[in-house]
């Protein structure tokens, strides 16, 4: 179908203020010179050797991975177990429920972490690595929650209940029919909760302490402290992670459903 | 499909839904082996709630269910073995149709080449070879009603259930279908319990229909007995059209009605009735054949004109 021009307009509009800020990090980042500067004055890898060789760097992009880790799988555990119990609740219940949980998403990030502080400093898990992944689990969970609650309203309950009737049990109703049918959502809500993990600064710089500095964290440093270029290598870093998760799971979703509708050509 | 028809058995049946009216109020029903049994009635009259307990989804407040005198009540929905075609269906969106067609079988851990040729056997003979690779999706709506029977009869089950199977096909459709399923009933002689609020569909497709009323069977009859003898205002009201006329019977062939006078020529009912005149079997006379003062309502058949009970008379 032929569209009209002024929607690729607006669309390539959108799309340059989304991606340009990137297009100007990239070769920062590979800048041969020792402040910010574009374009760089000449090309060299030393921001990305610096990353990798000072320990800082290093052990930040690591705790990072290690928080987002355990809190992705924690926050999808509960977000999805938090999904079916509200879809079991009647229309009100299941709306305020929801609303409550995803409560994370509307408070600004800095109460929820005063908040966070403050308990952790009490609890004694204030600077642990623990702290770090509950709060960021916290953060993480709404975006399961909506991502999940989402696939299952689309849900017909008769599949599950077709499943009884044709001999399965109830946990094999739930692995054969009910899980595969919403992990779309699960995935989705997974991804989410990566990115959301991964980049999140204010809990984490809150919940610093020796040995659990995060990337975000370690930018934000880096920034204040000094204005090193380093962290235009470790934003490309961040920038790599997150599309290659969010593109992977693009990628292998497409995939999974070509073969599908090959399946019955 | 060598399992032989099973024999069910309900008593005293009731749903209770917290502290409303109970959607089921107590009914009793025996459903023969190798019957076509149809509960009729309109929405919310308790035949959906009444399938889904003898299917096992829905717990009854009291009363039991009994198959082959074996009683199922406390039995969970997985154990009872029906098979049970939905209203919508509900294949499996992500699997093939071979694969819903297997999904019972492997449930049951039947070996692998037996699944594969008891599907590819129930898929032919249900006019769907050569589509079990497709997804339900891709199937129009009369191959996804057979694909959901073929899948709800391959294991052999002894008693199917049928949650208005047909309520979501066009008319010319639904009409093929009806005839199909009238069909595969003779064939595999397996007992039936079908759920529909079409009076038609109800009369044409089922040995005896059950009718419900607010929680409650009506009646329970073969179709043309309920037609021809309802028994209570509702039933005729509800099976087919009825022309009533709430009037009294004065002797044994005169019925008086709103200051008129009927000739009948039945006299087997009570003199408190309703009189049901089904408009096929009114018939136009010249005025100079009916004695003067007299209205006539001719027999066509022997059974008319119906009756019908006033409710709460006996």
């Amino acid at each position: 179908m032929k569209q009209p021009p002024y929607l690729y307009i607006a669309v390539w509009a959108v799309a340059g203020f989304l991606t340009v800020p990137t297009l100007f990090l990239v070769p920062m980042s590979l800048s041969g010179g020792s402040t910010f500067q574009f374009p760089p004055p000449s090309w060299s890898l030393q921001w990305y050797r610096n990353l990798v060789e000072s320990s800082e760097w290093r052990d930040a992009v690591l705790v990072s991975l290690q928080v987002a880790a355990f809190a992705t799988p924690l926050a999808v555990v509960i977000g999805t177990c938090a999904a079916f119990g509200l879809m079991r609740l009647g229309r009100r219940l299941r709306i305020a429920g929801a609303a409550a949980l995803s409560a994370p998403l509307v408070i600004p990030n800095i109460l929820i972490a005063l908040a966070i502080y403050g308990t952790f400093l009490r609890l004694g898990l204030s600077g642990t690595l623990l702290g770090l992944v509950l709060g960021q689990t916290a953060l993480a969970i709404p975006f399961v929650l909506i991502a999940v609650l989402a696939r299952l309203q689309g849900y017909d309950r008769s599949y599950t209940t077709a499943a009884l009737s044709l001999g399965a049990s109830p946990a094999t109703a739930f692995r054969t029919v009910t899980f595969p049918l919403i992990l779309p959502g699960i995935v989705a809500g997974a991804v989410f909760a990566f990115v959301a993990s991964f980049d999140e600064l204010v809990i984490a710089l809150l919940l610093q302490g020796p040995g659990n500095v995060t990337l975000p964290v370690q930018m934000f440093n880096a920034v204040v402290e000094a204005a090193d270029p380093t962290i235009s290598a470790a934003s490309t870093v961040l920038v790599v992670v997150v599309s290659a998760v969010v593109l992977a799971v693009q990628i292998g979703w497409t995939r999974r459903s070509e073969q599908r509708s090959g399946d019955g050509a | 499909m060598s399992t032989p028809a099973g024999n069910l058995e309900i008593r005293d049946l009731v749903k209770r839904y917290g502290t409303d009216a109970a959607a089921v109020a107590g009914i009793g029903l025996t459903v023969d082996s190798g019957e076509f049994l149809t509960l009729l009635g309109p929405s919310g009259s308790g035949k959906t709630t009444t399938l889904n307990m003898i299917a096992g989804f829905v717990h009854p407040t009291a009363g039991s269910i009994h198959l082959n005198g074996v009683d199922l009540t406390e039995l969970q929905p997985h154990k009872r073995g029906f098979g049970m075609v939905f209203q919508n269906y509900a294949l499996f969106p992500h699997m093939s149709v071979f694969d819903n067609v297997a999904y019972p079988l492997r449930q049951r851990k039947t070996g692998k080449p037996d699944v594969r040729r008891l599907v590819l056997d129930i898929l032919e003979r249900f006019g769907l070879s050569g589509m079990e690779h497709r997804r339900p999706a891709q199937l129009s709506g009369g191959q996804q009603q057979r694909v959901a029977l073929a899948r709800a009869l391959v294991f052999s089950p002894s008693v199917l259930l049928l949650d208005e199977p047909l309520g979501a096909l066009d008319r010319k459709l639904r009409q093929s279908l009806q005839a199909e399923l009238k069909k595969l009933h003779q064939e595999v002689g397996l007992t039936f319990v079908f759920v529909t609020h079409d009076q038609d569909e109800a009369m044409f497709l089922s040995d005896r229909i059950a009718v419900f009323n607010e929680g409650r069977i009506d009646r329970v009859g073969r179709p043309a007995q309920l037609y021809d003898d309802p028994g209570t205002l509702f039933v005729a009201n509800f099976l087919g059209e009825a022309n009533t006329f709430a009037g009294r019977r004065v002797d044994a062939e005169t019925y008086a009605w709103n200051g008129e006078k009927w000739r009948t020529a039945d006299d087997r009912h009570p003199p408190e009735g309703v009189l049901v005149v089904r408009p096929e079997r009114v018939r136009v006379f010249g005025t100079d054949e009916v004695p003067p003062g007299w209205n006539s309502v001719a027999p066509s058949s022997p059974t008319c004109p119906a009756w019908a009970r006033r409710p709460g008379s006996t």
